[in-house]
């Protein structure tokens, strides 16, 4: 049985290597940064050894329960730190150390050289441990805590080369975006404080995140402290949070401009890990959302939308990595949706999968960008012949992107669309059905911009690269401006297969990408050892266990007729991607240009940005508010203190000149005076 | 007569003008004078810290420690005492004078101007403050806090930039007027039928209290002529129109001292006078500081968005949260259920945490200044390649100005939101807007000055030395501390705070 010192130490050998890094490396050794790395890569690898022995531990069914240890105690606010070891907590363990420590090894080559190596591997570690104990926590103000620290780990990763002005704004914009949602997730909080002595009452703590569970169900002893319409409002300020994190509709707007950071980090935080804590966050708190079906057809909506609308956008983009980057959105929309519909083992399964294939995605435009310099994709094209391997890893990922049979993506994505199609959640018959259509629609769209980007990235001739972008940029626009899409900081063409630190780890990711869905569905899988229904029933027994329930969960059986349909959905999406861009006639143009309203729609992502940046945060709410609470405080506010200054000097200026010295002036006023109060006397 | 005497508390309050005397009298030469003003400030951290740690957190110890009590002047009938003690509640803001005191020595290095005065005034302003902080006797308090505007405005007004004249007769004529209000609440104090005592600690208690019975001023007319006194200081809004133009313009040890530790008086005064000597009159106009709170908190903060000067931001910035004192304070108007401490500590610590997270700002904006000669936003940026110490400094304090988890100004938010929340739910929503703005201007700030192309003329920046560090890292260390084991100072606080939750709840009348 793994022990809690072990737990512990998932979290504290990152948050070891970051101090290392951040106070000793850097400022000391500067000199000798590899040793950052070095460090980092071993601390993650023990921490993955670590996490595979909790899952194991958790597998095996021991019982994980750990006192938590108070942290803060403020006038009945109990705040405990403390381990919530599920099996949920332990997949996403995993995930995030197993993703988090190849990523770390391909940064050694992908970041190589770079000024600043040793800040780097202090951030990722810091990111890394931060989300290691956001999936550990047991207390919702202790999740909050790791929550934001992501957060910020986001901000300064997005941030990293702050010289870019785009990147230094991209952080801001991540930053800024994800706390509007996180208020509604404090507000939660807020709630929870207010009936702190009911859960007192009832042996509970308001802020323990099972005890929360608990408070929610209506038949539990603790007599649904929480029901009601406030369950709801509780349950959406906690989506309000999720959905910043896991850019969803409206708050998607920072993810993509979040491709300014380095390509591995986009790889670990805004693709495999960190974006996906916004579903982790909803799961988490699932037996809360699931006492209120108003909350669930809202996240079921929302996700949906997102899922569709985001992967319009996809269809359009010229970056490589603005493509991956919509489409984790439309990804995290297909999550979100399933934990709408209640599939909560479909929805965490699909994360496992998508952490795989996205990372690797991400990470085969970075070994792209090593050998042309360029994100955009118009540079490309024919590099299959120069990178070999990075196509065959990027088209498996893609492949289980998209969804075909037998890759990791397939089973997941069928695992949601099977569930949203029988509709036995807590929702309506037609949330259900309209969530099932849009992310039917879904996968057609997403094997369009799937090929898409690989047939413009690694088919036809071959465009330049960046030597040919910046001499394109340079004609066309003035001298110093600076491309908006920008580059990574890899200088130079150079035609070839990247290092093998950059190939190794994708390779893992590959055959993850390739073989994850044997955890769950397919029918024959009980012959290599893995019993039917793995992952699914271990996270649905243990949400069950969670709630008390004995027995095993309901898991959805593979279902012919589903996986037709979508392989079908997915070959048409292929099929029209290949129609369109592997024999076009002009290598140089992208043939959806000529739909002109739509691309321009679509490539200007709505006008959201438009919207927020322009008409509501710099006109409406900087120049117009702002400028007019800004003008009332300098001459209202202020105005009213220099006039009462001004008053006073003056009134003093005033009255010294009646202070003549001359006795007739005087004894005109004695005169006046003394008439008036004679007449005052006679008139009284 | 001696009452009873410990001599730690007058150490810690009189030995920065000790050390002026000296410093005025046998010190020569500006490098002597410099060291011997660090050498006192360091005495006098030294000091402050021995009160903070010795301070006794047992359950059965003594509300009121280390005293220090004198009679003064019995024989004119006025009754007043030299009476320093602290319990919990200022037990850590001497702390945090003794720690802003040394980085306000540290900042002043590069002065070469009167050298020897400057440090005389920074050594006295210090004595004040330590004075407003540990009296327990209304005069002896009154006293000292008018003390502490004698220095600051010499230090505005001679060694500051701008209009400097204007911002110091300004900042001195606002306090002076607050303290008017404040002198005509502590004479009917006085006169009071049955009381004849400055003794705080007596009027603090519930057997001695106040009570309306025969006043020549009503309870609710004292509490808020104590109020304007205090909140000119915090400053709320709209009283704060003086301390843009302090901060502005006066020097960066100044500000350090100003932002510090001179708000921190004010929200002191708030809680100790104004919660401790009138709970009924806190309970009953509760929801008039949670409206005052919450309009400091947005108004400050989108008026901070405007600013294009470094220390104007920072300024307007402290009026926000400094409008959350007033909010956590508020917390004392829940309607039904018992009241806790939560808000006011986190009122409390907000004092604290802000303290040493403006310090912070305010340094490194002075090492910024000293460098660019600039405070004009758009005229900096990408500085944090060249400055990479000071960015870093830089970065902490904001995001522990935007409440970040882990830094200390996350606890006194979430505390003081806890709190509020149960009181006021919907005005509390409408602060937690603030800290969406906050990560605005901080950030925003963050992009403007560190982060972007850097211009070509500072290409030469040098960062921090060594003694320009120092404060830097003490501030952080300090930010870090508390944000991760916050239960250091919360206890404390706790610990002075519960005896007026205990009256609280008994006064208050649902």
């Amino acid at each position: 049985m793994v022990t809690e010192a072990a737990i512990w130490a998932i979290f504290l050998l990152p948050l070891g290597s970051f101090a290392f890094a951040a106070l000793v490396v850097r400022p000391f050794f500067n000199r000798y940064s590899l040793i950052s790395g070095i460090v980092t890569i071993a601390a993650l690898g023990t921490a993955l050894g670590f996490s595979i022995w909790t899952l194991r531990s958790v597998v095996l069914g021991h019982n994980l329960d750990f006192e938590p240890f108070e942290w803060l105690e403020v006038g009945g606010a109990t705040i405990e730190m403390g381990l919530l070891v599920d099996p949920l907590t332990a997949v996403m363990l995993v995930v995030v150390s197993g993703v988090s420590l190849l990523v770390q090894v391909y940064s050694l080559g992908y970041m190589k050289g770079d000024a600043s190596f040793s800040r780097y591997y202090a951030y990722m570690s810091l990111f890394t441990a931060a989300m290691l104990g956001l999936v550990l926590a047991s207390n919702i103000i202790q999740l909050y805590v790791f929550w934001e620290l992501v957060g910020v780990s986001s901000y300064l990763l997005i941030g990293f080369w702050h010289e870019r002005p785009a990147a230094a704004a991209a952080a801001k914009k991540a930053f800024i975006i994800t706390r509007i949602g996180d208020v509604g997730f404090i507000i939660a909080i807020l709630y929870l404080f207010t009936q702190a002595d009911a859960f007192a009452a009832a042996g509970l703590n308001a802020f323990h995140i099972p005890d929360i569970w608990e408070a929610a169900q209506p038949e539990a002893a603790a007599g649904a402290i929480l029901g009601g319409a406030v369950l709801t409002w509780l349950a959406l300020g906690i989506f309000a949070g999720a959905a910043g994190k896991s850019g969803q509709f409206p708050l998607h707007t920072w993810l993509p401009d979040a491709m300014e950071g380095p390509t591995p980090v986009s790889a670990l935080i805004h693709a495999a890990t960190m974006v996906a804590a916004g579903v982790f966050l909803v799961a988490r708190f699932f037996p809360v959302f699931e006492q209120s079906a108003d909350a669930m057809t809202v996240v079921a909506l929302v996700g949906a939308f997102t899922a569709i609308f985001a992967a319009s956008m996809g269809l359009v983009m010229n970056d490589i990595k603005r493509v991956m980057a919509y489409s984790t959105i439309s990804q995290l929309g297909y999550m979100m949706a399933a934990l709408g519909l209640g599939l909560y083992a479909a929805a965490i399964f699909h994360l496992v999968t998508h952490a795989a294939f996205k990372a690797l995605l991400f990470l085969g435009a970075g070994s792209v960008n090593h050998a042309t310099g360029t994100f955009d994709m118009r540079y490309m094209g024919g590099l299959w012949r120069h990178l070999p391997v990075t196509y065959v890893l990027v088209v498996v990922a893609g492949l289980s992107l998209v969804g075909i049979i037998p890759l990791a993506g397939f089973w997941s994505k069928d695992e949601i669309l099977l569930g949203a199609w029988n509709g036995n959640g807590p929702v309506d018959t037609w949330v259900s059905r309209v969530t099932f259509s849009a992310l039917l629609a879904g996968v057609i769209v997403t094997a369009f911009y799937t090929i898409r980007m690989i047939i413009l990235t690694f088919h036809g001739e071959f465009r330049g690269g960046i030597d040919r972008e910046l001499e394109e940029k340079a004609q066309s626009a003035p001298a110093g401006a600076s491309s908006p899409e920008g580059n990574g900081g890899h200088g130079g063409v150079h035609l070839a297969e990247s290092p093998w630190v950059m190939v190794l780890p994708m390779v893992v990711l590959g055959v993850g990408a390739l073989l994850l869905g044997y955890l769950a569905n397919p029918q024959w899988n009980e012959e290599i050892g893995i019993p039917k229904h793995w992952i699914t029933g271990f996270l649905g027994d243990g949400l069950g266990a969670a709630l008390g329930a004995v027995g095993h969960a309901e898991t959805l059986d593979f279902s012919r007729w589903m996986a037709t349909v979508s392989t079908v959905a997915a070959l048409s999406g292929i099929g029209l991607a290949v129609l369109v861009y592997l024999r076009r006639r002009d290598q140089r143009a992208d043939p959806l240009e000529r739909l002109k309203p739509l691309h321009t729609l679509l490539s200007q992502k709505y006008y959201l940005d438009t919207l927020y940046e322009d008409v509501m945060v710099r006109k409406g709410f900087f120049k117009y508010f702002a400028g007019t609470v800004d003008w009332i405080d300098r001459n209202l506010v202020d105005g009213v203190v220099d006039l009462i200054g001004w008053f006073f000097r003056n009134i003093g200026t005033a009255i010294g000149k009646l202070q003549t010295g001359q006795v007739q002036a005087y004894a005109t006023g004695i005169a006046f005076g003394v008439l008036a109060i004679i007449l005052a006397l006679l008139l009284a | 007569m001696v009452e009873g005497y410990n001599g730690l508390l007058t150490a810690t309050v009189f030995l920065p003008v000790v050390g002026a005397l000296v410093l005025l009298l046998v010190v020569k030469g500006d490098r002597n004078v410099r060291n011997f003003a660090v050498l006192i400030a360091l005495g006098d951290l030294v000091l402050s810290l021995l009160v903070f740690g010795l301070f006794d957190r047992g359950d059965g110890a003594d509300r009121f420690q280390f005293v220090d009590h004198i009679t003064w002047i019995p024989d004119v009938g006025l009754n007043a005492d030299f009476l320093l003690t602290v319990d919990g509640l200022n037990t850590p803001l001497v702390a945090l004078t003794g720690l802003l005191g040394m980085c306000a020595v540290l900042a002043s290095w590069h002065i070469g101007f009167r050298v020897k005065e400057y440090f005389i005034w920074l050594l006295v302003l210090q004595t004040a403050v330590m004075g407003v902080f540990t009296s327990m006797d209304l005069l002896l308090f009154f006293l000292f806090w008018e003390l502490e505007l004698i220095p600051m405005f010499m230090l505005i007004s001679v060694w500051g930039s701008g209009r400097k004249e204007y911002s110091a007769m300004k900042f001195l004529i606002f306090t002076i007027l607050g303290s008017a209000f404040m002198l005509v609440g502590i004479v009917a104090v006085f006169l009071a039928p049955g009381v004849g005592t400055f003794n705080m600690v007596a009027l603090s208690t519930e057997a001695t209290m106040l009570t309306s019975a025969g006043l020549l001023i009503p309870l609710s007319g004292l509490f808020w002529l104590f109020f304007v006194g205090f909140a000119i200081k915090l400053p709320t809004w709209p009283f704060h129109t003086w301390l843009p133009d302090a901060h502005t313009d006066a020097p960066t040890a100044a500000s350090v001292m100003l932002a510090g530790v001179l708000l921190k008086m004010g929200g002191y005064g708030l809680l100790r006078i104004n919660v401790g000597m009138f709970p009924s009159q806190t309970d009953r106009f509760a929801w008039a500081l949670v409206v005052l709170g919450v309009v400091s908190v947005l108004y400050g903060a989108v008026v901070t968005m405007r600013q294009t000067d470094l220390k104007r931001l920072i300024a307007y910035s402290s009026i926000s949260h400094m409008g959350l004192v007033l909010v956590g304070i508020g917390s004392v108007g829940i309607a039904q259920g018992t009241l806790t401490v939560t808000g006011l500590n986190g009122a409390a610590m907000q004092l604290f945490t802000h303290g040493t997270v403006t310090g912070l700002l305010f340094l490194a904006v002075g090492l910024v200044y000293d460098r660019t000669h600039t405070r004009y936003i758009p005229d900096l940026g990408g500085l944090a390649g060249r400055m990479p110490v000071v960015a870093v400094a830089m970065l902490i304090a904001g995001l522990a100005s935007l409440g970040l988890p882990g830094l200390s100004g996350f606890v006194s938010e979430l505390l003081v939101f806890l709190g509020a929340f149960r009181a006021y739910d919907w005005p509390t929503v409408l602060a937690l807007l603030g800290i969406v703005l906050a990560a605005g201007y901080i950030l925003w700030m963050m992009e403007r000055t560190f982060f972007g192309v850097r211009r070509p003329a500072f290409d030469d920046l040098t960062d921090a030395s060594l003694v320009e560090a120092a404060p830097l890292v003490l501030m952080v260390v300090t930010i870090i501390g508390v944000g991760v084991w916050p239960a250091l100072l919360t206890d404390v606080f706790e610990s002075g705070l519960n005896p007026m939750v205990d009256v609280l709840n008994g006064v208050i009348n649902r």
